[in-house]
């Protein structure tokens, strides 16, 4: 056999072993009741609990995208690593016990009982599903990704057999079915993600643990991973890898953006509803930012394993050196396997046959590149690309790379299936059953969950294969508009007793208007063009459109607190609600 | 201990854990970065370490003792209350 095909078979293997054990799961946890659909009953256990929260947060962005974007961002892209992990202590503070001690099932179902107010659910239901929606398209595309470079199935193929698999273990185990498969997806992902960065981290620094090898010394003695890496990228003209090139200021919003919005994330808030009890919440969140944390801390040495091997293996000799660069025909493997997915794209502006990649956006870099003869950087790396060939790149055998296809998916997969919960919940729930059928049965009930969740699968199948120009942008603006839309509302509903649906509406109406009114002045959405140029120069207090969901949500707490002020205290059936979420009942003892 | 000293309690813990939170990714991780920069952890500069290891493993930290003092103030609480 030759190597191509001996890794299709292996990948083949392994993926389809992996979705045998979560059709197994399916079959084998199929629900009866809509408590077990939506939550699984109140019955998970905190650890496995941890193990489905940690699969459900870590979509195919953190496991495909992240450590690319970290390679290529270097210190700027540390507001990705404190951005989603600091979102969660947020999440676990202030939001995740109260909203398991409410003890209903959806989100919007707290904001319309909180607020005593259908306008006030339902505004939360556009917001749930705008946000679950955008994110979906890119867990599919994620899916799409994975099947068509490894199993070099055209990427609509790929995503049907992704759907087929989700729809059978939503559609049939609800949220015991996503719990357990998450809980196997979690060892699949995490293994998939450390195996290769520990083969990575002894082949460029000899010792094992990434997070470890990170700081530690080449394996010639000659300089630390991270002094190699700055020193080579600023000779290639680009930014150093360790101070980066964005302002302070800006990434400060951005961080805090990332934080406030990952925290409003229905799909993972509701995974504290599904335990036992409220010190049960609190515990599963703490494991659950392990399990987070395990891959949090290797993504950023992958990122810097993988610029420097990337970087050594296109510039093996000096700068500058006619012969310093990588000959074309003599490409490895991996580099002509990527290049036929058009992730990877090589032009050879100065015709020596050699690959240059360096940044020609740096005037002063290429005044000194001319000299070499160099006419123009010739590589373009799609960053996705960075975790699925980092195994490819290091010559790691066939298996492992198998692995990391199967772990892709499994993220995507994982974060999918509890998106598609929450929207099929919300619809079903929340729509059909709190604001135009209350007569409805507990089985017509049931019957409307599984019939969203499957009209859900088809639409976001539909997005991943025809993603509107405008998703991408959307995908990183939507923790801004999560960010000034849906936590304010959820924090003061549990600490301020004087909040009112008021309040909370007029809020949510300004902290989104202003959000996405600036970010179309920006960015443009749909037809629209851009009002101003997306400089800095032009931001607002030089925050770009992906941190101003910060100033939203300042914008949304003051409307609140203000118009609460002035109009009347909220009724008293609502502050015994508040003071019920606040403290233990007797059924905590 | 009545239910608003239950509450105060638990607020001043959320207050300190959320300090913290605070000092390790925006103060240490963001603000300042370039300042901490000037010291080494092993092969890493501070401020780099603190924006993509340091302030991951303090959150893990603060979420352990949150947890566990929200045990021990649920057990006080509960207990007081049984005894009234």
């Amino acid at each position: 056999m030759t190597e191509d095909s001996e890794l299709r078979w292996l990948t083949l293997l392994v993926v389809g072993a992996s979705f045998a054990v979560y059709i197994g799961i399916a079959i084998w946890s199929r629900v009866r009741t809509t408590g077990e659909f939506y939550i699984a009953g109140k019955s998970v256990h905190p650890v496995a609990n941890g193990m489905a929260t940690a699969a459900d947060w870590m979509s195919a962005a953190s496991f495909i995208s992240m450590a690319g974007l970290i390679a290529f961002l270097g210190y700027d892209g540390s507001v990705y690593l404190m951005g989603w992990t600091g979102g969660y202590v947020l999440l676990a503070l202030l939001l995740a016990p109260y909203l398991r001690r409410f003890g209903k099932f959806t989100v919007p179902e707290f904001i319309g009982e909180r607020y005593a107010s259908k306008a006030a659910s339902a505004v939360a239901v556009i917001c749930l599903i705008m946000v679950s929606f955008t994110y979906i398209a890119g867990q599919m595309r994620g899916v799409g990704i994975v099947f068509s470079r490894f199993l070099e199935l055209e990427i609509g193929q790929g995503l049907v057999i992704g759907m087929g698999v989700v729809f059978l273990y939503a559609v049939l185990g609800g949220m015991r079915g996503i719990t357990y498969t998450q809980v196997a997806q979690y060892c699949v992902l995490i293994f998939a993600y450390t195996v290769p960065a520990v083969f990575i981290s002894l082949q460029v620094t000899g010792i094992a643990i990434p997070q470890v090898a990170f700081g530690a010394n080449l394996l010639d003695g000659s300089a630390t991973l991270l002094a190699r890496l700055d020193a080579v990228v600023q000779d290639l003209g680009f930014a150093s890898y360790t101070e980066g090139s964005r302002s302070r200021i800006d990434l400060f919003f951005i961080t805090a953006a990332l934080m406030i919005g990952t925290a409003g994330l229905p799909h993972v808030l509701v995974r504290f509803f599904t335990v036992r009890k409220v010190s049960d919440a609190r515990s599963s969140a703490v494991w659950a930012l392990i399990f987070i944390a395990i891959l949090y801390t290797t993504a950023p040495a992958v990122a810097a394993l993988a610029r420097y091997n990337l970087t050594e293996t296109i510039q093996p000799g000096p700068i500058g050196h006619p012969e310093g660069n990588m000959v074309y025909e003599e490409r490895p493997g991996w580099f002509r396997r990527w290049e036929d997915t058009g992730l990877l794209q090589f032009e050879d502006k100065n015709k020596d046959g050699r690959v240059q990649y360096y940044n020609d956006g740096n005037a002063e870099f290429n005044e000194q590149a001319t000299e070499y003869g160099w006419q123009g950087n010739e590589l373009s790396v799609d960053r996705d690309i960075i975790v699925l060939a980092n195994p490819e790149i290091a010559q790691l055998p066939a298996w492992v790379i198998a692995l990391v296809a199967a772990g892709g998916i499994a993220a995507a997969l994982s974060t999918a299936a509890g998106l598609l919960l929450v929207i099929s919940a919300a619809v079903s729930h929340d729509l059909i059953k709190r604001q135009f059928r209350p007569d409805l049965s507990e089985r017509g009930e049931l019957l409307a969950g599984r019939l969203s969740a499957a009209v859900a699968i088809l639409l976001a199948g539909y997005l991943g294969f025809n993603p509107p120009g405008f998703v991408a942008q959307v995908v990183a603006f939507a923790f801004g508009l999560a960010a000034a839309s849906l936590f304010p509302p959820i924090v003061m509903g549990i600490f301020s007793e004087r909040m009112n649906k008021q309040g909370a509406v007029s809020g949510m109406l300004v902290g989104l208007l202003f959000t996405s009114a600036y970010i179309v002045a920006f960015r443009g959405i749909g037809g629209i063009s851009p009002f101003f140029a997306d400089t800095s120069e032009n931001w607002l207090f030089g925050i770009s459109p992906e941190g101003i969901g910060v100033i939203g949500m300042l914008l949304n707490f003051a409307t609140a607190i203000s118009v609460s002020s002035f109009t009347s205290k909220p009724p008293e059936e609502v502050v015994e609600l508040v003071e019920r979420i606040r403290a233990p009942g007797a059924d905590e003892a | 201990m009545s239910a608003g000293d239950y509450w105060m309690a638990n607020l001043r813990l959320i207050a300190g854990c959320l300090s913290v939170w605070f000092a390790v990714s925006f103060g240490c991780g963001l603000l300042l970065v370039d300042r901490l920069n000037q010291f080494a952890l092993g092969g890493f500069k501070l401020g780099f370490w603190f924006a993509q290891q340091g302030s991951i493993y303090v959150f893990v930290l603060v979420l352990i003792y949150y947890a566990w003092r929200m045990k021990r103030l649920d057990a006080e609480y509960l207990s007081r209350r049984v005894g009234e």
